[in-house]
């Protein structure tokens, strides 16, 4: 009836409408265009947008609604995998076209692997939706298989299949409810993207999570089943930050939605991380990853679905018992293609044009994270970063302002401190986190303390000049530098310094604190200065050496000479 | 395919015009029939019912209520064959060189994205010969990047220059609300490095409608990618994409959309990475590379802005410097680790001082600026902006990081640079003995 870009508005001519159902759009060369009904205006007129190009589309195209929600498969074979926004996969669809040609629909799992089936119930038990009705190896873990969630009530065992090798598409499993129907049950179940799954119970998150960066892991750490946001201008090392998150968190299971973003840093993840082991497993880094990338010149429309569909599968490997990780970048072009569709629909705009509902949504999205204790009490958590990519780097703006609302951790990226080489750029003052450290909480205020004295001394600089603060002054100023420079600075590119351990953080902070503690009784801002110079020297060889390397005992034992040997002369004095 | 003529035109405005007619698709070529009998090429953008809004490649200045639209039953296409290289078009695709028209096949143009998983890891470097590009912001086979710029900085021959003193097999120059000189400008440099052979031309300049100025980099792209599918290294110039988002902006105008920031439409982090994401390095194929040019006065306007977010980095000139802070390539990391040793060090360790001492230009401004550290800081800075930041200095990247430890050591003492013991032994110049540097060393 009308077409304006990924907007398509039709006329039904018979049967009932539900908002948020997947309809067909079938055009002149037979090709079936993806699309979900957005806005029901009347009784026959609904609003669509499209997940596909819309050329060549005319007035008159036949319409196919199909009366379900846009909804994800869900099931073995999932992690390793590299699908688009609407879970097609990407290797699958790129055997058929290099482009990504529309009207492609492949099948989300592949249905010709064969999984080792182990039952775990019998005929006549009693079982409900997410009861476990057995469990097949996925590349980690035993991946359970549930009776779907969307079954409410009880139901009966009438069979089960035997231990053997089935595809997610065989029935291995039928059940009878109280009245007597029977259901086939598979390996595999749909569950609608947009629908959070219910918690068994929900718990807090409490537990830090140790990602392998210092400044988070020290000073704003994030916790599983907590969320945190990234917001910074372009450039000030977002994409970094996300891979080194992807490599170093300890997270069983790591989705990264990329949405609306390059579609190289996708690429850089999914031919890097087969390559590269997991030291925590000893296998693929690959095996505990899902990519979801609808980067940004695929369909518009279709990143909305892609960062629901991330969430619903991380909901799904939380179920299992897991500690998930999303990484979603960038929650901002997601928040664009709602205000695109929002401006076609001619809504009356918030700020920025953005729709008013924009802060409503992010909110229920983070809400999807969490902490869940599961039927058999144990516990798992499904994470949730998002990066947030404000225009002008702007913090005021809608969508980061919404984000930090609904999140628990806010890392604030700074161009000052890019343009400077200060990696990773997180703005050592004003960000946040109210999770715990991997640090005592009275060492995380001592850092603090340190980091907000420096800061005030620097700008006394500016204004007076070196000479004119005292040595007291300068040496703690000094020390502020220091810290940040061999603490809080990490080169993400290097094998060793790129990623911390928890122990090694502890050896560190130890040394840190050491060199704070100790007194410096040298005179004059020359001599304090070049002090300074040889411990960060010293300090930055050792950040490169391996805790295995012969040399790491020498050096560190160097580096507490060098701290000690001023320290002493000013005894002798 | 049946082609419809209508004639019931509603309304015409700068660049859109709308119509009713029936079984029209959405994107369809069209053809304005004037009273005289002159052709003009249209474009359907919208439909709704009965209503048809096209946009007007040759703009909506004396087209009638008596002029006919003919639907042309195509999408829009453009010409793609071995012979259009050394030619110049239009931003319909039309031969402006005074050449004749050539048979060529047809290709689409605005094609889907390539899958991602037949793009390669970008990992080629391309020697430029720019110091601040090579030893700094490295440039990359298959990088999109565009140099943010005032206008009136001499981008375009920064533009020029980095692609005929490059590998490219093919140079396809998309010119986007060129002034006729800079048109000039660039077919000379093309002609003088002998590069004409190899290169096409889409050229739109201010004489030309802004639709057609729409179109050319999605004609210059179109080409480009067949290039690149066919094994050819592609690079796209593509200035200036500012003018581009604002015909876009005068588009969605006339369509009464609702504006987003500054009256752009809320699209425009869209409409841009549509194409820059055209580049990339293909599978058991070439490659496309694309330079563009984002003029600007300040980085947070929506159009540098929103680029920055899209594109892989950014070159940013300031009164003719290639400056450091502001300037970013996300691709360095895949190759400069396999350049020379000290590559990626000496490049964070200058760049580390190069902000210690623009901190001190701040203080200086307060006269507070007194001790031996701070002052040799400062003159850190002049020497760096007179060697390294000249955007049309030649120097191999061998030479350019030699004359970074020149630098280093005429300025700094060892401990003061923050670089490992290892690399200082093994690259830090000799006192008094310079490489590359062309000064008598202080003291």
């Amino acid at each position: 009836m009308s077409v304006n870009e990924s907007l398509v508005g039709a006329q039904t001519t018979e049967g009932a409408v539900m908002n948020g159902e997947v309809a067909y759009i079938i055009v002149e060369d037979g090709k079936r265009l993806k699309a979900e009904v957005i806005d029901v205006k009347s009784s026959d007129v609904v609003y669509l947008q499209v997940f596909e190009d819309t050329s060549w589309m005319k007035v008159g195209d036949p319409v196919e609604f199909t009366g379900l929600p846009l909804a994800v498969k869900l099931g073995p074979g999932i992690l390793g995998s590299v699908t688009d926004g609407l879970q097609n996969p990407l290797y699958e669809l790129g055997k058929i076209e290099w482009f990504l040609e529309r009207g492609i629909e492949v099948d989300p799992l592949d249905n010709r692997t064969k999984w080792r089936f182990t039952p775990k119930v019998n005929k006549g038990d009693t079982v409900t939706g997410g009861s476990v009705l057995g469990t097949v190896p996925e590349k980690l873990f035993e991946h359970k298989i549930f009776v779907p969630f969307s079954l409410q009530g009880s139901y009966t065992i009438e069979t089960i299949a035997a231990e053997g090798e089935y595809t997610v598409d065989e029935p291995i499993a039928s059940v009878k409810d109280a009245t007597g129907n029977i259901t086939q049950l598979k390996m595999a179940f749909e569950w609608p993207v947009k629908q959070p799954m219910p918690f068994n119970e929900r718990s807090v998150p409490e537990q830090s999570m140790p990602t392998g960066i210092r400044i988070l892991d020290a000073l704003f750490p994030i916790a599983y089943g907590g969320t945190a946001c990234n917001p910074g201008p372009f450039g000030a090392g977002k994409t970094v930050l996300q891979h080194s998150l992807a490599r170093h968190s300890q997270a069983d299971v790591v989705i990264i939605a990329a949405c609306g973003e390059r579609a190289g840093e996708a690429v850089e993840v999914f031919k890097d991380f087969p390559e590269l082991i997991d030291p925590r497993t000893g296998k693929s880094l690959m095996d505990r990853t899902y990519i979801v990338g609808n980067t940004s010149s695929m369909p518009v429309a279709a990143r909305e679905a892609s960062v629901y569909m991330a969430t619903t599968v991380g909901e799904y490997y939380r179920k299992q018992g897991l500690n998930v990780l999303i990484l979603a970048d960038s929650t901002s072009r997601w928040a664009q293609a709602l205000r695109e569709t929002s401006g076609r629909k001619e809504e009356i705009p918030g700020p920025e044009a953005f729709p008013m509902y924009i802060s409503t949504l992010i909110s229920a999205f983070y809400d999807r994270a969490g902490v869940e204790i599961l039927q058999d009490g144990t516990t798992s958590s499904l994470s949730i970063i998002g990066t947030v990519s404000p225009a002008g780097g702007n913090f005021d703006e809608p969508v980061t302002q919404a984000t930090l609302l609904s999140t628990g951790s806010f890392w604030g990226l700074s161009r000052a401190l890019s343009d400077a080489r200060k990696y990773p750029a997180i703005d050592r003052i004003d960000s946040n986190s109210k999770y715990p450290s991997l640090l005592e909480q009275e060492e995380v205020t001592y850092l603090m303390e340190l980091l907000r004295d420096g800061k005030t001394i620097a700008s006394n600089i500016i204004l007076m000049g070196e000479k004119g603060i005292t040595d007291a002054s300068y040496i703690r100023y000094q020390k502020a530098e220091l810290l940040d420079a061999v603490f809080l600075q990490q080169n993400s590119f290097h094998e060793v310094d790129g990623v911390t351990t928890p122990d090694r953080l502890r050896l560190m902070f130890d040394m840190v604190k050491e060199i704070i503690d100790t007194p410096v009784n040298v005179e004059g801002k020359e001599e304090i200065r070049s002090h300074f110079n040889f411990i960060r020297q010293a300090f930055l060889d050792w950040n490169y050496m391996r805790l295995d390397e012969e040399e790491f005992e020498k050096q560190k034992t160097k580096l507490l000479n060098l701290v000690k040997k001023r320290g002493h002369v000013a005894e002798n004095v | 395919m049946l082609q419809k003529t209508y004639e019931n035109i509603d309304s015409i405005g700068r660049a859109i015009l709308s119509i009713k007619a029936k079984g029209v698709h959405n994107k369809e070529l069209a053809e304005v029939i004037y009273p005289n009998g002159q052709k003009a090429f249209a474009q359907v953008i919208a439909l709704d019912g009965e209503q048809v809004t096209l946009q007007l490649f040759g703009g909506g200045f004396g087209v009638s209520t008596d002029c006919k639209i003919r639907f042309l039953g195509k999408p829009l296409q453009v010409g793609f064959s071995d012979d259009m290289l050394g030619r110049v078009y239009s931003g319909v695709g039309q031969p402006i060189d005074g050449g004749p028209e050539l048979l060529a096949d047809m290709v689409r143009v605005a094609g889907p994205s390539i899958n991602p998983v037949k793009r390669l890891i970008p990992k080629d470097m391309i020697r430029t010969g720019v110091p601040m590009i090579d030893v700094f912001n490295t440039l990359v086979r298959s990088q999109k990047i565009p140099i943010f710029a005032k206008a009136g900085e001499p981008y375009n021959r920064l533009l020029a220059n980095i692609a005929t003193q490059t590998d490219a097999d093919v140079i396809i120059i998309g010119g986007v609300g060129l002034k006729y000189d800079e048109f000039h400008y660039f077919r000379q440099r093309i002609e003088e490095a002998g590069s004409k052979n190899r290169t096409i031309m889409f050229i739109h300049t201010h004489r030309d409608s802004i639709v057609e100025g729409l179109m050319v980099p999605d004609l210059a792209l179109a080409v480009a990618e067949k290039f690149a599918l066919q094994g050819k290294n592609v690079f796209v110039l593509l200035s200036d994409m500012t003018q581009w988002s604002d015909y876009l902006r005068q588009v969605a105008n006339a369509q009464d959309q609702i504006p987003a920031n500054q009256g752009y439409p809320g699209d425009l982090y869209s409409q841009l990475a549509s194409r820059y994401e055209k580049a990339a390095d293909i599978e058991s194929a070439g490659s496309l590379t694309i330079l563009g040019v984002t003029t600007m006065d300040d980085v947070t306007h929506p159009v540098p802005d929103n680029t920055g977010y899209i594109t892989e980095g950014q070159f940013f000139m300031k009164d003719g410097y290639l400056e450091l802070f502001g300037s970013l390539s996300r691709l360095k990391q895949q190759v400069n680790d396999r350049t020379r040793s000290d590559h990626r060090s000496i490049m964070n360790a200058m760049a580390r001082l190069l902000s210690e001492a623009e901190e001190r230009v701040k203080a200086q401004k307060f006269g507070s600026v007194k001790d031996d550290y701070s002052l040799r800081l400062l003159e850190y800075r002049k020497t760096f902006q007179r060697e390294l930041m000249d955007p049309f200095r030649y120097l191999e990247l061998e030479d350019a990081l030699d004359l970074c430890w020149d630098i280093l050591s005429m300025h700094f003492k060892k401990e003061e640079v923050g670089l490992s013991s290892k690399l200082i032994e093994a690259y830090w110049p000799e006192k008094g003995k310079f490489k590359i540097l062309k000064e008598i060393p202080h003291e």
